[in-house]
């Protein structure tokens, strides 16, 4: 029996058109967009109700999360990168590309942590205001992501560089560029209005 | 609609449009710097809904994906905007004609004093 005739068949059919697994892809990400986006929403209210929170939004680094903004846009970019190299059956590339991503997660973690660390010294822990409740949430919320994120790329890219399953290099950067625009909406949100 | 193997084979120049998001980073937060206020917001959130769609348009080729996936997404934020026309009318305003929300203020002011300890 081949390897493909051995997968379940929900993995191998598409009846909406779409190959399972980036259907699979597109639901994880509408549903994030529901829980990311009740989450801002609720910020955004929050923010406008208290005037006073953009005091606390002024402690935060604008140049820490400009980096960080630049760091995963810069992701994205391998992650779609490898993308291009599985869809020309490059595995051994397209791992390259997705290792590559990991480290960007990896550079925006150690930054976000280094920031972390300095707000907790400052004073400002999760029970410091409303504005760093909603800060602490929505960062660490996001940077699980990121850590979740990064494992499955390193678990896809090991069977990427022996070209196996190359499908699942375009489903793994879908959900990265997701990551990546709830990172482009939080930057303002936390960083820059203030 | 394009079909699989066509939107595939159409892969954009990829690293100039991350140089055109490395820009509107940098016009974001230069745009900060001017502390007026209609040049920062738009400077924020104008730059960064134009950063989203980009990415969402030539990184995730939602363009040519199939039809009821942006509808999907679209859906789902509309729930989103739903959940705030609903809610926001209580948590942004805390007083208005005959009616006033004390409990509101309350997180605000203790958030306030715990901040200054």
């Amino acid at each position: 029996m081949s390897a493909s005739a051995a997968k379940p068949i929900a993995n191998t059919r598409s009846g909406t058109g779409i190959p399972t697994a980036r259907l699979i892809t597109w639901w994880v990400i509408a549903s994030e967009i529901v829980i990311f986006g009740g989450l801002l929403a609720a910020y955004i209210m929050h923010r406008i109700g208290h005037p006073d929170w953009a005091e606390s939004a002024s402690h935060t680094l604008t140049w820490a999360g400009a980096f960080n903004t630049f760091v995963l846009l810069t992701s994205s970019l391998f992650a779609v990168l490898a993308h291009q190299a599985a869809d020309a059956h490059d595995g051994p590339k397209a791992a390259k590309l997705l290792r590559l991503t990991v480290l960007g997660g990896f550079v925006f973690l150690i930054v976000k942590g280094f920031e972390w660390t300095a707000d907790i010294r400052e004073g400002f822990v999760l029970s410091s205001g409303g504005f760093w409740s909603f800060y602490y949430t929505l960062t660490g919320l996001h940077g699980l992501h990121v850590v979740a994120g990064m494992i499955i790329m390193l678990v896809i890219a090991a069977d990427a560089a022996k070209n196996q399953e190359l499908q699942r290099v375009e489903c793994i950067g879908l959900y990265w560029h997701f990551v990546d625009i709830v990172w482009i909406f939080l930057f303002p949100l936390l960083y820059i209005a203030r | 609609m394009t079909t699989e193997a066509q939107a595939h084979a159409q892969h954009p120049n990829y690293v100039k449009i991350w140089a055109i998001l490395v820009v509107l980073l940098i016009v974001s937060v230069l745009g900060s710097m001017t502390h007026i206020r209609d040049v920062v917001l738009i400077a924020a959130f104008g730059v960064a809904i134009v950063k989203a769609y980009l990415v969402a348009k030539n990184f995730m080729h939602v363009n040519v994906e199939k039809r009821w996936v942006p509808y999907l997404l679209i859906v789902c934020l509309l729930f989103v905007a739903i959940l705030f026309a609903g809610v926001a009318p209580d948590v942004m305003k805390h007083s208005g004609l005959h009616w006033t929300n004390p409990s509101a203020t309350q997180p605000a002011d203790s958030g306030a004093a715990a901040k200054h300890e």
